[in-house]
């Protein structure tokens, strides 16, 4: 049911330390890795089945082949670790517990791209994670793993954490390029796609931390074994993080493909007296999903055809004392304040969302509101540079398809019908909410 | 004015404050990668962005003070007004917000006295605090969050949080619940900047959420699958997920939780 493999050292003593790394087989995929053409750990990463797990999904090891081989600019690997999708928190605790996981892959990924740079780029508000990492990488070069000529294969890789200030978009990755070459972090106009000129306008490889730790493991164990987990188009584990309403919210590392409702069995369930009522499959940019999609399986094609995305598999599960509408208009006041500003669609549409999301929750406003959202929202989507303007039109559209007799309940009683006290994990147990 | 204090934190920007900027650049292979982090320093030493503080950063750089002034204006971790030695930051997205952190910002703004993005006055004991709402911190299976210096404290309530601040303007010992105790907002604004305090060692490696997941596959004997043993036969004992069949295998704070 379960699958620890990135997980699986979280519980050794000092785990974030390179010997507790080493005692539980850390490294030894780098020695491999090593003896290897660069061209063949591609190929390895290729078919394992890898996929991107920041969201998108993309096909890792087909990412890291369109890296022009015979462009004469340093090549770069760039770690995305601006983890800050709502809801998200699988790569936070990662980096935390297992660092040296993530220097591993790092050092595997930068090798088979040929990149002699590699970056983390961690968002700036996780301070202890930023020790970890730092500390990690310090440990990295006084063992040799990183520096010149390493485990003397004569391959070269520097590797520097680099620290964020503070913007979701940073998370998107041309913006995180933007940001690490020290300019506000704004997205850019593709093509050129980052593979042909991403970091400095050179050939730039930016991945996931769990994307980029889960080549260790694959290095060690090979792409059959990783391939043998998960489903025909969704390959190997992967973290899902549960939280909200549920008895025992946190990460349970599982085979792509597995149901939220296993995943809820394994979580203890609903909080005691309360049902399931909306839910996010990969944080607040994927459409929500209901009770009616219990059984749907957990990876990239499901997911789609349920009319959602399988995202960042960030699980945040609301019970039936939730006003769905405040949580949007919470969910839409991110979008618009995290908005970069460049795209007129994100940057106006996200602001007058808010203005009729606010008016609707106070009960204010008319039906035909809900019909102005939607086109906004249609105005929106597609229409802008980057995913942010996409994101924040997933919950009012969805929201609107399930939901849609919760927003005229605000309009026949002017005004909220949920009591917010209810819902906190303070509230009374076993009180009539 | 030009001081330094036990943590290595300093205040003015001396000149040693200028060469460590300068090293932030050298960091990288084009020196302007650092203005993230050099503006971290910036904080570290003036406890604010400064225009002194950005004009430095623009002269090491060689870009204008505006350049630098958009990149500062840009992101929300730096501050253009005098931040308290506190920085109080409670998550007030959806998750956070509907699980309670609504609620514990409404009873720290009432309990402090101030609103969103405002610092307490200094009552005589030298500790203020700065209180605002901040967005999804990527811990939502400890929600409600409130970040302190950007340090986790998790699975707050509003009675926890209002003895939390009285704790930090008491000066009494607070610790992170995954983290060592909490320093000055100034003195993590050195560690964000690159310049590590030495304190990676504290703390746990995960909280409790963090390990549900994995000792629930302990606990049920559930392990991922076996690698094949025909590819690489040097590489098989080291196998970080095949070793799980013999869970005695020498290395006894694994397997056994």
């Amino acid at each position: 049911m379960l699958t620890p493999v990135l997980s699986d050292n979280w519980d050794a003593d000092r785990a974030w330390t390179l010997p507790s790394y080493e005692r539980g087989g850390g490294y030894r995929g780098v020695r491999k890795a090593l003896r290897m053409q660069p061209d063949e750990v591609v190929q390895l990463v290729k078919d394992s089945g890898l996929r991107g797990r920041g969201g998108a999904g993309f096909p890792t090891g087909m990412k890291w082949g369109f890296i022009p081989q015979d462009n004469p600019k340093p090549k770069y690997l760039v770690v995305n670790a601006d983890e800050s999708e709502p809801g998200t928190c699988k790569d936070i605790p990662l980096m935390l517990a297992s660092p040296h996981t993530l220097v591993e892959g790092v050092i595997i990924s930068s090798y088979a791209i040929r990149a002699n740079t590699a970056f983390i780029y961690v968002r700036g508000e996780v301070l202890h994670v930023v020790r970890r990492l730092q500390a990690a990488v310090a440990e990295a070069y006084a063992a040799g793993y990183l520096g010149k000529n390493i485990e003397g294969s004569g391959y070269d890789l520097d590797l520097v954490v680099h620290v964020g200030a503070g913007a979701y978009i940073c998370g998107e990755e041309t913006a995180l390029l933007d940001s690490l070459e020290g300019r506000r972090g704004q997205p850019r106009l593709r093509p050129p796609f980052p593979a042909v000129a991403g970091l400095y306008a050179s050939p730039t490889v930016i991945n996931n931390v769990e994307s980029i730790a889960s080549v260790p493991s694959i290095v060690a164990n090979g792409a059959e074994w990783f391939s043998s987990m998960g489903t025909e188009r969704s390959k190997g584990m992967t973290l899902y993080s549960i939280s909200g309403h549920v008895k025992r919210p946190g990460q349970f590392e599982a085979p792509l493909g597995i149901t939220l409702r296993q995943l809820l069995d394994l979580a203890g369930g609903v909080r005691e007296g309360h049902q399931l009522k909306f839910w996010t499959p990969g944080g607040s940019s994927t459409p929500l999903l209901t009770a009616e999609h219990l059984d749907v399986p957990l990876d990239y094609e499901a997911i789609g055809k349920a009319g959602s995305m399988l995202g960042t598999k960030a699980l945040q599960i609301f019970d039936e004392t939730t006003c769905v509408v405040r949580a949007v208009l919470r969910w839409t006041e991110f979008y618009k304040h995290e908005s970069c500003g460049k795209c007129t669609p994100c940057r106006e549409g996200t602001w007058w969302m808010v203005q009729v999301l606010a008016r609707l929750e106070r009960g204010q406003g008319s039906e035909t509101d809900l019909e102005q959202l939607l086109d906004q929202c249609d105005n929106i989507l597609g229409r802008s540079f980057c995913a942010l303007g996409d994101g924040a039109t997933s919950p009012i559209t969805s929201s609107i398809e399930y939901f849609r007799d919760e927003y005229l309940d605000h309009l026949r009683q002017g005004g909220c019908p949920f009591d917010p006290a209810a819902s906190t994990l303070f509230a009374t147990v076993g009180a009539d909410a | 004015m030009t001081t330094t204090e036990p943590s290595g934190v300093r205040r003015g920007l001396d000149a040693q404050t200028l060469e460590e900027l300068r090293q932030i650049g050298a960091r990288y292979p084009q020196a302007r990668s650092g203005l993230l982090p050099m503006l971290h320093l910036v904080q570290s030493v003036e406890g604010q962005v400064t225009a002194e503080g950005i004009e430095a950063c623009a002269q090491i750089l060689g870009i204008s003070a505006a350049e630098v002034a958009g990149v500062a204006t840009f992101y929300t971790m730096y501050k253009r007004r005098p931040v308290g030695d506190y920085y109080v930051g409670v998550c007030t997205n959806t998750l956070c917000a509907v699980m309670g952190g609504d609620a514990i910002v409404e009873r720290l703004e009432e309990h402090l006295g101030i609103g969103n993005d405002e610092t307490t006055p200094d009552d005589g004991t030298g500790r203020t605090i700065t209180l605002e709402h901040v967005e999804c911190n990527a811990a939502c299976d400890y929600a409600p969050v409130v970040m302190v210096n950007w340090e986790f404290m998790d699975n707050m309530d509003p009675a926890s949080a209002t003895r939390l601040v009285d704790d930090l303007r008491a000066g009494a010992e607070v610790r992170s619940t995954r983290g060592p105790r909490i320093c000055t907002w100034r003195e993590a604004e050195r560690v964000l900047a690159g310049f590590n305090d030495g304190l990676a060692d504290e703390g746990p490696a995960a909280g409790p959420a963090t390990l549900v997941g994995l000792r629930t596959a302990r606990a049920n004997g559930w392990r991922a699958p076996e690698a094949s043993t025909s590819s690489d036969d040097a590489d098989n004992e080291a196998d970080p997920a095949g070793d799980k069949q013999d869970s005695n295998d020498g290395n006894d704070s694994r397997g056994g939780k």
